[in-house]
This record gives C-alpha cells, sequence and structure tokens, in this order.
C-alpha cells in the first residue's frame, strides 16, 4: 500500500486543453476563483452559479470525471459542522426555535442563506483546487509558485519535501504494518496495553522515523556534493508568458471580477 | 474504519477549508505568516546548502509522522501534529520553515485545508505550534533543572499547549469571520484539549527516544539536560504520572471552557438587542474596516478568556513544576 495524492492523479497525463495550460495561469486562475468566491456575499446565489459554470466548464474541458471531482471535493465537508452555528447566530426573520435547556436556539433565514453560502463555497472551492492538481504536475506548481516570488529556499525545501515525501511515508507505513503484525489481537476482546504504553510505542516509532529521516537527509547531502551540488539548485529556465495566456488570465480574472463587481452593484450585498 | 476516518477529520478541524475565512481575515494572517517565513529564511543560518536537503526531508517526515497513530479504546486515535516536537528537534525558526511546508503541501495536493485560507493555516499549525512549543518546552526544561524526567514533562505540555493555541488561533479566527462563538470556542478547545494528550504524548516519547539514542541531534535539548540524564532512557513511571497531571488539568479546562464563554454570549445577544453593535465599534478594529463581525464584544471577551485561561494553565504548570523541583533538592541525588 502507498500513499496515492489523490484518486485524481491518473488524469494528471491525460491530454487536454486545460493540462497543456502554463501551470502559472492555472494557479493565477485557480486563485482569483477562490478568491472571488470568498469576495461574494451570503446569498449571492447568481453569482456563485456563474462561478460554478465556468469551473465545471473547465473540469468538462479537461475530461476529468465531473461526478468525480464533485465527490471528491466533500472532503472539507465535516468541518461544515463548525459552519453550523451560523443558521443559529445570525439575527434574522426566526424560521424554527429549538428548546435546549435553558437557552433557546433560534434559527433564522438569513442563518440559513449565510450557512448554506459557506458551505457551497467551500465545496466549490476544493473543486477548483482539485482540478488545478488533477491537471498539473507538482514540480510545474513549484515552478509557478518561484514564478510568482516565492522565495528560492521555499521552493527548493518544498521540492525536497514533495520528492521524499512518498519515500517516508512508505516507511510509516511499513513501520505500522510492522507493529500490525506484532500485535495479536482477538475480536471482542480489549486489546492489550494502557494508553500511555501506546502513545509510548507511538512516540518512540515517531523518534525512530526521525533518526531513519535526518540521517537519510545526510546521506542525501552527501550524494548531491559529490555530484557537483553548490547550494544552488538549477530549475529550467522560465519563460514569459505567451501573448495568449496573458490575455486568458486577463479574460479569466476580469470575468471573476465583473461577476464581483455586478454582485455587489445589483444586489447591494443581499443579504 | 469509520471511527477511524472520524477521528482523522477531527484532528483535520485544524485545517480550515477555504469558504470558512472571510477574505480580510486570511488576508491578515497571510501578511502575519509572510512576515514571519521572511524572518525564518534569514534565521535558519542564512539557510546553508546543507540545510535545505535536511529542512525538505524533515517535512517529508512530519508528513510521514502524522500518520503514525495509536487506537483509543472507544473509536478514536491518538495522532501527532508534529509543531512542538519538530521545534525542540530543529529550532523554532527551521521547524517554522518544515511546518509551513507540510501544511502547504497538505493543501497543495491534497487539498487538507484551503488555499485562500492558506496563510492562516500555516500560522496555526506552524508557526504558532513550533514557536509555542519552542518557548514553553524550553522554559519548562530549564525549570526543571535537567532532570530525565523534566524532558517528558516539557515534551507533553509542550505538545498539548501548541495544539490548544493552534485550536485558540482557529477558533479566533473564525469568529472574525462571523461564526459564533459561543459554540466556536467551546467546541474547539474541548475537542483539542483530548486531542492534545495524543500529542504530548507522542511528543514526549519521541523526544526521550532521540535524546537516549542520539543525543548529539537534539544538541538543543541535551544542553539543558544533565549529562547522565541525556544518557538513560526515561522510566515509564515518569511518562504515567505527567500523564496525570496533564489530563487533570486538560478535563479541568474542557470543563471551564462553556462556563467561560457564557458570558459573552450574553454580552453578544444584548449588542443585538439593544442595536448597538455597529456603533460599538473598537479603534483597535477598524485596521479590518471591510468586514463587521457580529458581536464585536463576544468574540473579543472570548479571546481575551482563551488567552487568560491558557495563562492559568501555564502558571499552574510552572508552579508545579517549581514545587516538584523543591522536592527534589531536598533529596540527595
Amino acid at each position: 500500500m502507498t500513499l496515492a495524492p489523490s484518486a485524481l492523479d491518473r488524469y494528471i497525463d491525460s491530454k487536454s486543453p486545460v493540462h497543456a495550460l502554463d501551470a502559472r495561469v492555472k494557479l493565477l486562475l485557480t486563485l482569483a476563483c477562490i478568491l472571488a468566491l470568498g469576495l461574494l456575499p451570503p446569498g449571492a446565489w447568481a453569482g456563485i452559479a456563474t462561478i460554478a459554470t465556468i469551473l465545471w466548464w473547465a473540469v468538462l474541458r479537461a475530461r476529468i470525471g465531473l461526478g468525480l471531482v464533485m465527490r471528491r471535493a466533500f472532503v472539507a465537508l465535516p468541518f461544515a459542522l463548525v459552519a453550523l452555528t451560523l443558521v443559529f447566530s445570525r439575527p434574522g426573520v426566526p424560521l424554527l426555535r429549538l428548546p435546549l435547556g435553558p437557552l433557546t436556539l433560534t434559527a433564522t433565514d438569513a442563518g440559513l442563506i449565510a450557512f448554506a453560502s459557506v458551505l457551497v463555497k467551500s465545496w466549490l472551492s476544493v473543486q477548483a483546487a482539485l482540478l488545478l492538481t488533477a491537471t498539473t504536475h507538482f514540480t510545474d506548481v513549484l515552478h509557478a509558485l518561484r514564478a510568482l516570488r516565492l522565495p528560492a529556499v521555499l521552493v527548493a525545501i518544498l521540492s525536497f519535501a514533495y520528492r521524499y515525501l512518498f519515500v517516508l511515508v512508505d516507511e510509516a507505513q511499513r513501520m505500522l504494518r510492522a507493529r500490525e503484525c506484532r500485535s495479536a489481537e482477538l475480536p471482542g476482546q480489549r486489546p492489550g496495553g494502557s494508553i500511555v504504553w501506546r502513545a509510548t510505542v507511538v512516540g518512540q516509532m515517531v523518534g525512530t522515523l526521525f533518526l531513519r529521516s535526518y540521517e537519510r537527509s545526510e546521506r542525501i547531502y552527501v550524494a548531491m556534493l559529490s555530484r557537483g551540488y553548490s547550494g544552488e539548485l538549477r530549475a529550467l529556465h522560465h519563460r514569459p508568458l505567451s501573448r495568449r495566456e496573458q490575455g486568458l488570465l486577463f479574460v479569466g480574472g476580469g470575468i471573476l471580477a465583473a461577476i464581483v463587481f455586478l454582485t455587489y452593484v445589483a444586489g447591494g450585498g443581499p443579504r | 474504519m469509520l471511527f477511524e476516518n472520524l477521528a482523522q477529520q477531527i484532528l483535520l478541524g485544524l485545517h480550515i477549508p477555504d469558504g470558512f475565512l472571510s477574505v480580510p481575515v486570511s488576508a491578515l494572517w497571510w501578511i502575519l505568516t509572510i512576515a514571519a517565513l521572511a524572518v525564518a529564511v534569514r534565521q535558519v543560518d542564512g539557510l546553508s546548502e546543507r540545510q535545505i536537503p535536511l529542512m525538505g526531508v524533515m517535512a517529508a517526515f512530519i508528513f510521514a509522522g502524522q500518520m503514525l497513530n495509536f487506537p483509543i479504546p472507544g473509536g478514536t486515535s491518538g495522532h501527532l501534529l508534529g509543531g512542538a516536537l519538530a521545534a525542540l528537534l530543529l529550532g523554532p525558526w527551521a521547524a517554522s520553515l518544515v511546518m509551513a511546508c507540510v501544511v502547504a503541501l497538505q493543501a497543495l495536493l491534497f487539498q487538507d485545508g484551503g488555499l485562500l485560507v492558506l496563510g492562516a493555516n500555516i500560522f496555526n499549525m506552524g508557526i504558532a505550534t513550533a514557536f509555542v512549543g519552542w518557548w514553553v518546552g524550553t522554559a519548562l526544561l530549564r525549570a526543571f533543572g535537567g532532570q530525565r524526567w523534566g524532558l517528558v514533562a516539557a515534551g507533553f505540555v509542550a505538545g498539548w499547549v501548541s495544539l490548544m493555541v493552534a485550536a485558540i488561533l482557529t477558533s479566533v479566527q473564525l469568529v472574525l469571520s462571523g461564526l459564533s462563538a459561543a459554540i466556536v470556542f467551546p467546541a474547539m478547545l474541548g475537542v483539542h484539549a483530548v486531542i492534545g494528550i495524543g500529542e504530548g504524548l507522542i511528543t514526549a516519547a519521541a523526544l526521550a527516544f532521540v535524546v537516549a539514542t542520539r543525543p548529539d541531534l537534539a544538541s538543543t535539548l541535551t544542553g539543558s539536560l544533565g549529562t547522565d540524564a541525556a544518557r538513560r532512557g526515561v522510566g515509564r513511571g515518569a511518562l504515567a504520572g505527567i500523564t496525570g497531571v496533564g489530563l487533570a488539568i486538560a478535563a479541568g479546562l474542557a470543563l471551564l471552557s462553556p462556563l467561560a464563554s457564557g458570558d459573552p454570549d450574553g454580552l453578544e445577544r444584548v449588542a443585538e438587542d439593544q442595536g448597538f453593535l455597529e456603533r460599538a465599534q473598537d479603534p483597535a478594529y477598524n485596521v479590518l474596516p471591510d468586514y463587521t463581525i457580529p458581536g464585536l464584544d463576544g468574540p473579543i471577551s472570548t479571546i481575551v478568556a482563551g488567552i487568560v485561561g491558557l495563562l492559568i494553565v501555564f502558571a499552574i504548570a510552572y508552579g508545579v513544576t517549581l514545587l516538584l523541583r523543591g522536592n527534589k533538592a531536598e533529596t540527595p541525588r
């Protein structure tokens, strides 16, 4: 069992206009899309629906299963439990009263709209991020981050982390499997060992993993040194964005800005 | 299996997804995060060529270490976030960078936490846990005077407090984005007071293990440990005793948190009823004039309450430390 970055990973090498798009453009448009969703006021359904349509159109252009993206985007939904409080905390027309001991919870229409908006916006934002991940190699994302002025050291650390992530996760999973093999457990019977003892075992596993990782990083450094590493990571040169890509960036950003702008002008921010 | 997933999702309660924080709040924490990371890049020894592979592999280590868990009867499991552990092994600045990479990778690769709110997530789970873990851990180590069980106690408290601080910061951001303080604070702090015990236990055991096997790698820790204390392993009795104290404090705080936030809710309700909410703008909060905070009095007083609570916990821990050290001084070593 190895770590699969996501169920969408198998789409990463397929061919489509979205896949072929420069990572910088995709990263910026993804961020702009999430930002536009964040800026829309609660209950701005027209604006949200427009962004959703654009997003889903892009997903279909990328030839990724729309249903799969939608299902995968539910990962963030457990967090919605926290947002449930919005239903009861916004002033508005009362819809439902729940007597709960000494205090009464009052669900309001404004609260319900705020809650639903947060859910839909969060769901769509995850879809936008999924589309980026599913159509862009992570190394390209890193190059894009570098082009967007992220410090070179951070990009270097991130690329090292990404490279060894899967190695160390495999290592961790081997350790977990070894522990499973050592720990016999009868169904229906209380497993042995106190919680403190179990935590100590895990703590020692973490400590072991740390030592192995540390020693691995030393080996990596020596190996790189002997291959001519001088403290500088050489990346492929960046070509400037083509006229077409710049145009796409401006059109995409412009459409999103227009949606946000029109929502505020037309609705005055429906509340 | 279902329960295990549920437990992991509760831990993900710290990875805020997009859509839950308002744009000004996200922007504010991006600024804080960028400033902190800019300093961190300068601080880490100018990031010498040797450091870069180390930092990258350490980020991968924390990521993998978060997968190591232990089952707790009742269906949940104990996990590690790792900020305090990274700080006590690598120092706070390096740990901030490492944790920032971990959180960024989780958001970019696995959609654990959003992209617009990544600044807030990095700050909560990376920078804050690293620095709080470092401060608490090193202060306690000094206070315990280099006893080997002191390392375990410091690791446990540092792990627990760092997770609580992350939970408090997450709650503050959610409340500033319009969620109800009366529900967010007790829920987040209550859950993480319990999860933090797992964090503290794993941190303590991992530190003890590293110090016992490779004291040269944990130079920051062994410096404040006695020479023979560093060489010997840590007894299980010490771990159990410290867990007891930690459990008691955690349980106490979890019980107190609903009480602490009952009052602010009342204030909030009154402010809404009387309609003076809009007028009662604190000048300090005009830095963010773009959004309205429902119940301005509520969040602020709850935040203050949370910070005061944390200070009390720390004071108790410190007091217990001093008491224990007093006893220890009388017995000949």
